[in-house]
């Protein structure tokens, strides 16, 4: 297969899979898509595995050159996209031809993920082919694409067409809303001032990337801590001393000094995935034992989303 | 000893703490229980991050046969904690780490000797004497946070953190001491630097230094400098 040539990098676009595990300790974060779910389903819709690498796409997509035809899927937020210059809907396999891929504007939402057949062929490091931004390292060359990168793509099959083919069946795309109606669910640590979290509307300031969300709203109370630094999780609250909550993703650092509220549960982090600058988040705290029925319901519709996928690729292959 | 608290750090991770001060006691404990449990290696183990005061477990849930894999993960280590009582402690490795105190490579270092009243060569020969402990890595890959700082060193951070700190740089920051691996930016006070590459992702081993290993600086001159950069 050819690699791919990026004309256009987008705003920020990585290549991203599950993420890397077990080094922590020496200080490596996670990284991984942010939505790991959606990113899982873009492999799906191609017969990939699971963890086959994809792009990650922020706010304004990359312009891509294709040597040939190819199979691809994007799944998330709503892509202006385009195969020299033939809209193309997302949510489903798309076989396009050679040519120019166009991924434009993102809306309702911030990002979206891109897999092609055979997922990007970029070295695996610590497990991982994901692209680790603050450690420099993994994906392409450790950083976000720029104009003139060359992807290397896996193996498989030859396809061949010479305008975009799409199935007529797709996936129900999700609803990213994070407000008063479907508000981002937490577990407590305890803290003084984690129920308030609760009470008051955010929304999310400019400076949001894949490290963490700062939260605007009225400040919560500043109640001593003792700052020392502890580990920390992808999807952790914190509470530095301005009141102001940071949500922490992938990119995140693995220790923390600051107070901790809780943690956003596994189910919810995807929408957190969307939540761009300016977006409106609710939040509703939920006991450990809710939040393991709510995580466990979300796997078995990821699931059962996966097996209706497999049988419409067994039909219409 | 006092006793641990457990707490839910992730759905798939808990929190064990065992201090809320930074203190070697706590950080043996929290280094001990990560080796023990590294040692045993069962099949929900993600990993073991071990820090000041503290411990992080990460578990994979669908590899625990119980309906509160918190409360799973809580019951192994009380009883990993259960042996520390009788365990001895291993060896630590040693590791030096040779230092470049020149001008050139410590920016904050003549302003920082005067701060604290000493001369700058005392200065160097009070941090180069010391040993010191990983007590923790974080802030970015491979960054160790050291343990046995002298108390007359403690130095207060840059009140505007630098944008850019060249890595291998060796700093102060409160009462804590470490060496950038990689530039970024940064707020503790630069004191010299070290040819040595703390962190490779390419290398087999990618951390130069694990949370428990001990670490001297080794003072060296700008030539010695630059030949460890050409033959590491």
């Amino acid at each position: 297969m050819k690699p791919w040539q990026v004309i256009a990098p987008g705003a920020l676009t990585t290549v991203q899979d599950r993420g890397r595990e077990g080094w922590r300790h020496v200080g490596v974060s996670r990284a991984g898509a942010l939505d790991l779910d959606a990113a899982a389903l873009a492999n799906r819709l191609l017969g990939n595995d699971s963890d086959a690498a994809v792009l990650e796409l922020t706010l304004q997509g990359p312009t891509l050159k294709l040597a040939q035809p190819a199979r691809i899927a994007i799944v998330g937020a709503a892509v202006a996209a385009t195969s020299n210059g033939h809209p193309l809907p997302g949510q489903r396999p798309l076989t396009v031809p050679a040519g120019e891929l166009k991924l434009g504007g993102i809306r309702e939402g911030v990002r979206a993920w891109l897999s092609v057949a055979g997922g990007f062929d970029l070295p695996v490091i610590l497990g991982s082919r994901s692209t680790d931004l603050r450690g420099g390292f993994g994906g392409k060359e450790g950083r976000a694409l720029r104009a003139g990168d060359l992807l290397p793509l896996g193996k498989s099959p030859p396809t061949i067409t010479a305008a975009p083919q799409k199935t007529a069946w797709w996936i129900g795309a999700d609803d990213y809303d994070c407000g008063i109606a479907h508000p981002l669910r937490y577990v407590s640590s305890g803290h003084p001032a984690a129920a308030a979290l609760a009470e008051r509307a955010w929304s999310v300031s400019a400076d949001a990337n894949r490290q963490g969300i700062r939260l605007r709203g009225q400040p919560l109370p500043n109640i001593p801590h003792h700052n020392v630094s502890e580990p920390v999780a992808v999807g952790c609250i914190q509470l530095p001393a301005d009141g102001q909550p940071i949500i922490l993703l992938a990119d995140a650092q693995t220790v923390g000094g600051y107070a901790r509220l809780g943690y956003v549960i596994a189910a919810d982090l995807p929408r957190l995935a969307q939540a761009g600058p300016g977006a409106v988040l609710a939040f509703a705290a939920v006991g450990i034992d809710e939040a393991r029925r709510i995580n466990l319901q979300h796997r078995h519709r990821q699931a059962r989303t996966a097996l209706a996928i497999d049988r419409q690729l067994a039909r219409h292959p | 000893m006092s006793q641990p608290t457990f707490e839910p750090l992730a759905d798939n991770a808990l929190l064990v703490r065992f201090g809320k001060i930074i203190d070697a006691a706590h950080n043996a404990r929290a280094l001990d229980a990560a080796r023990q449990l590294r040692e045993r290696n069962p099949s929900w183990l993600r990993d073991a991050v071990p820090a000041y005061a503290s411990l992080a477990v990460f578990f994979d849930s669908g590899r625990i046969d119980a309906a509160d894999p918190h409360a799973f993960v809580a019951a192994q280590l009380r009883a990993t904690l259960r042996n520390q009582e009788t365990a001895t402690a291993p060896i630590a490795k040693i590791i030096d780490i040779p230092v470049c105190y020149e001008p050139e490579m410590a920016p904050d270092l003549a302003e920082a000797a005067s701060e604290l009243g000493i001369a700058a060569d005392e200065l160097i020969q009070r941090h180069s004497s010391a040993s010191y402990a990983v007590a923790m890595i974080g802030f970015a890959p491979g960054f160790p946070y050291l343990l046995g700082l002298p108390d007359s060193l403690a130095l207060p951070r840059l009140t505007t953190p630098r944008t850019r700190v060249p890595a291998g740089s060796v700093a102060i920051g409160g009462n804590q001491t470490g060496i950038y691996p990689r530039e970024s930016p940064g707020g503790w006070r630069l004191l010299g630097r070290t040819p040595l590459v703390l962190f490779d992702a390419a290398r087999a081993a990618p951390a130069l230094l694990t949370p428990g290993d001990q670490v001297r600086f080794q003072r060296i001159d700008t030539a010695a400098f630059e030949r460890w950069l050409k033959e590491p």
